[in-house]
């Protein structure tokens, strides 16, 4: 918390964003739920293929932490970071392909809605269920870039669920003991599954456990995008300049269930009342228009275009062919 | 030529083959310990040829891969430094090429096969030394969850090696002494390897290296200094998937792999004393298995015993049993025959380890009542 925490507010002024990148930030997490939004429908509609899971209320996070990326750093989201992979390049055809089970997904039907989600091309690494494995993967990844003296970057997520596993230790350590450039994105939702935080753990803030390794830390409104960019954006560029790991607490609240199916009815409904007092994608528009960067004209025209854009992704993709059967063993083994 | 050397070895020829239950492979003391890899090459007295320690062959293959390529590097416990490893497979490895390129490693095998993987996601093509194969257990999520399914699921290639010092007879106890490689086997995406002789530990580790997906190496740590055999020098590939006749014969086929394979040789060499003549088909590569070979050998012979260290309930020998039974099921003149480890966990006493796990002596009593059959 500390000295990254002190360091942001310098590093705010010092990546004062543009008023382009305010609205462009705006148009990454309202794509990200209207896809959300469209998506979430479709399963309700029983157009679905087997599970899905809804990222709403971590909009701010994922394209916040995202945006703050080079082109050639690499990072590996998670299961709630759709606005992440979106910016990155990741054509909503192609996503929603992939939650559909179609071909033209990015795992050519081979992995379950946003897992599997990997693409070099656009220096992304997909995850697996066992969450916390993207945390030692993407430490690789830095490592790599310290080997080849590379001015790169590696970020990745987990929730705060992962942080109970053992791996989230031995990657903290491992990250500070090689001083590798590697960011790490906490997405403190509240609840792992149907498990609350005061289950999880005692301390109070995941980041305070930064301390034990060494590693500087911060804490951060995880429904602000524009405070989830800056803090990142330090943690960025201090590892790109040789200053090594930093572990960010985003916190926000899992506005849905864990998964399609769970109606997440142990979440007390006055603590989703006041979390959607403060959702990211309608305050941030809210704040926009306010300080006059951006009218209601223009915000509806973004809204108009990202509907356009996912509607588009899923007639696509619901005419598209699943893999051909024959092809299952094709691909186990790379060449 | 490969012999095996060995203070309590027993005559390979000879018309008393009465060799005892104990293994014929030796512990090593601490100061054959140091003295792991340094040796330089030394030809046969008698063939002229190079001859290597099987754990030189090891070492060899690693030096000569990363002075070939930038992208090879190491990782592991203890493997830096003048220490150079449990087994001083890399002693000097860290003065040739540097410490970021031979990553001495924390405990933490889960967090950096992990990070392997990262790694060879970029390019690179670590090379990891897991301490025994027996604790590759604590990275098995790493393995068998991520690397290996990695390339189906979004055709990001991990070019890693694990290399596991597996197998037992040198009184080590139940968690230095374990051959878990049907674990690995059963898991999709990776490929397993384990070699016999000290070529196949160099051509099979170069071929691994070289590999575009996560290959797990089990090396026969009995073999490490008791098996001395010809090496070529310089570039040597052993390509995966190939089994290897190590012996040829026609009434009775030994499939078998790692350190059983010269077991199955001694067995062998006393059954043509008996007037039996066996053939030994080493495997080499696990997975993927070359199901041409084990076919072609039953074909020949009519007549299997399948052997591995490994605890025998659910091993590889079953799978090359039912193989056989679907494909050469006519060609069969007697029941399949399998000889593993007990389903026990390795026990450390010398007398209970000689009953655990299969040896010469065990190959010969089994095989000599199936050449009855």
């Amino acid at each position: 918390m500390d000295d990254l925490s002190t360091e942001q507010q310098t590093s705010s002024a010092q990546h004062k964003l543009t008023r382009a990148e305010q609205v462009e930030l705006y148009y990454w997490m309202q794509l990200t739920r209207t896809l959300d939004e469209m998506t979430v429908a479709l399963w309700k509609q029983g157009r679905g293929v087997g599970g899905m899971f809804s990222q709403r209320g971590h909009e701010a996070i994922s394209v916040g932490s995202g945006y703050a990326l080079g082109p050639d750093d690499v990072v590996a989201p998670m299961h709630r970071d759709h606005g992440c992979y979106l910016l990155r390049g990741l054509t909503p055809r192609r996503i929603v392909g992939n939650l559909l089970g179609r071909a033209h997904g990015v795992s050519r039907g081979r992995d379950a809605n946003m897992h599997g989600v990997g693409d070099l091309n656009f220096n992304l690494i997909g995850f697996i269920s066992h969450l916390p494995q993207s945390l030692p993967v993407a430490l690789g990844a830095a490592m790599s870039f310290t080997y080849r003296k590379e001015p790169r970057v590696a970020m990745t997520y987990v929730g705060d669920g992962s942080t109970s596993e053992g791996l989230f230790h031995e990657t903290l350590n491992l990250a500070a003991l090689f001083q590798a450039p590697y960011v790490l994105i906490v997405e403190n939702n509240q609840y792992a599954y149907s498990t609350p935080l005061a289950q999880q753990m005692t301390v109070e803030h995941i980041a305070d456990r930064a301390a034990a390794y060494n590693i500087p830390s911060a804490i951060v409104d995880g429904n602000d995008v524009e405070a989830v960019y800056a803090v990142t954006k330090t943690a960025i560029d201090r590892a790109r300049n040789g200053g090594g790991p930093s572990l960010i607490e985003a916190k926000t609240m899992r506005m849905m269930g864990h998964a399609i199916h769970d109606g997440a009815e142990y979440v007390p409904s006055e603590l989703l009342a006041e979390w959607e007092k403060r959702d990211p994608v309608q305050t941030y528009a809210k704040r926009l228009i306010e300080s006059g960067i951006i009218d209601q004209v223009e915000l509806d025209e973004i809204k108009q275009r990202c509907a356009v854009e996912i509607t588009d992704a899923i007639e696509f993709t619901e005419q598209s062919p699943f893999p051909a059967p024959e092809t299952v063993t094709e691909g186990v083994y790379a060449p | 030529m490969t012999t095996v050397q060995s203070a309590h070895q027993p005559p390979r020829t000879g018309s008393n083959f009465g060799f005892s239950e104990a293994s014929t492979s030796t512990m090593l003391t601490p100061t054959e310990a140091r003295d792991a890899n340094s040796s330089a090459a030394a030809n046969d007295s008698n063939t002229g040829e190079r001859q290597l320690t099987y754990i030189a062959a090891i070492s060899e293959a690693l030096r000569e891969e990363m002075r070939r390529d930038p992208n090879v590097l190491l990782m592991g416990e203890d493997i830096g430094g003048s220490f150079g490893g449990a087994f001083k497979v890399t002693k000097g490895f860290e003065e040739e090429f540097g410490a970021e390129r031979v990553l001495n490693m924390p405990m933490a095998e889960l967090g950096f096969v992990g990070a392997a993987t990262g790694m060879a996601l970029m390019g690179l093509r670590p090379v990891i030394e897991m301490q025994f194969a027996d604790f590759i257990t604590t990275a098995f999520d790493s393995i068998v969850q991520y690397a290996g399914t990695n390339y189906y699921r979004w055709q990001g290639a991990v070019p890693w090696v694990i290399r596991a010092p597996s197998d037992g007879g040198m009184r080590s106890g139940p968690f230095h002494s374990q051959n878990p490689e049907a674990w690995f086997v059963h898991a999709p995406g990776l490929k397993v390897v384990a070699p016999a002789t000290p070529a196949d530990a160099k051509g099979l580790l170069i071929a691994a290296i070289r590999d575009n997906n996560p290959v797990i190496y089990f090396e026969a740590k009995p073999l490490y200094r008791s098996l001395k055999g010809h090496v070529p020098a310089g570039e040597y590939v052993v390509p995966l998937g190939k089994a290897h006749v190590a012996r040829e014969g026609t009434d009775l086929s030994i499939i078998t792999y790692g350190a059983q394979v010269a077991e199955a040789l001694h067995a062998a060499a006393q059954l043509t004393e008996e007037g039996v003549d066996v053939e030994v088909l080493d495997l080499r590569t696990l997975k993927p298995m070359d199901t041409e070979a084990i076919l072609s050998s039953v074909r020949k012979t009519g007549k299997v015993l399948v052997v591995h260290s490994a605890t025998q309930l659910a091993g590889i020998g079953a799978e090359v049993a039912s193989l056989i039974a679907d494909e050469a099921f006519e060609w069969l003149d007697a029941p399949i025959r399998r000889l593993g480890g007990l389903d026990v966990p390795v026990p450390f006493s010398p007398t209970l380890e000689d009953i655990y796990r299969p040896n010469a002596a065990k190959i010969l009593r089994l095989a000599r009542d199936l050449a009855a059959f």
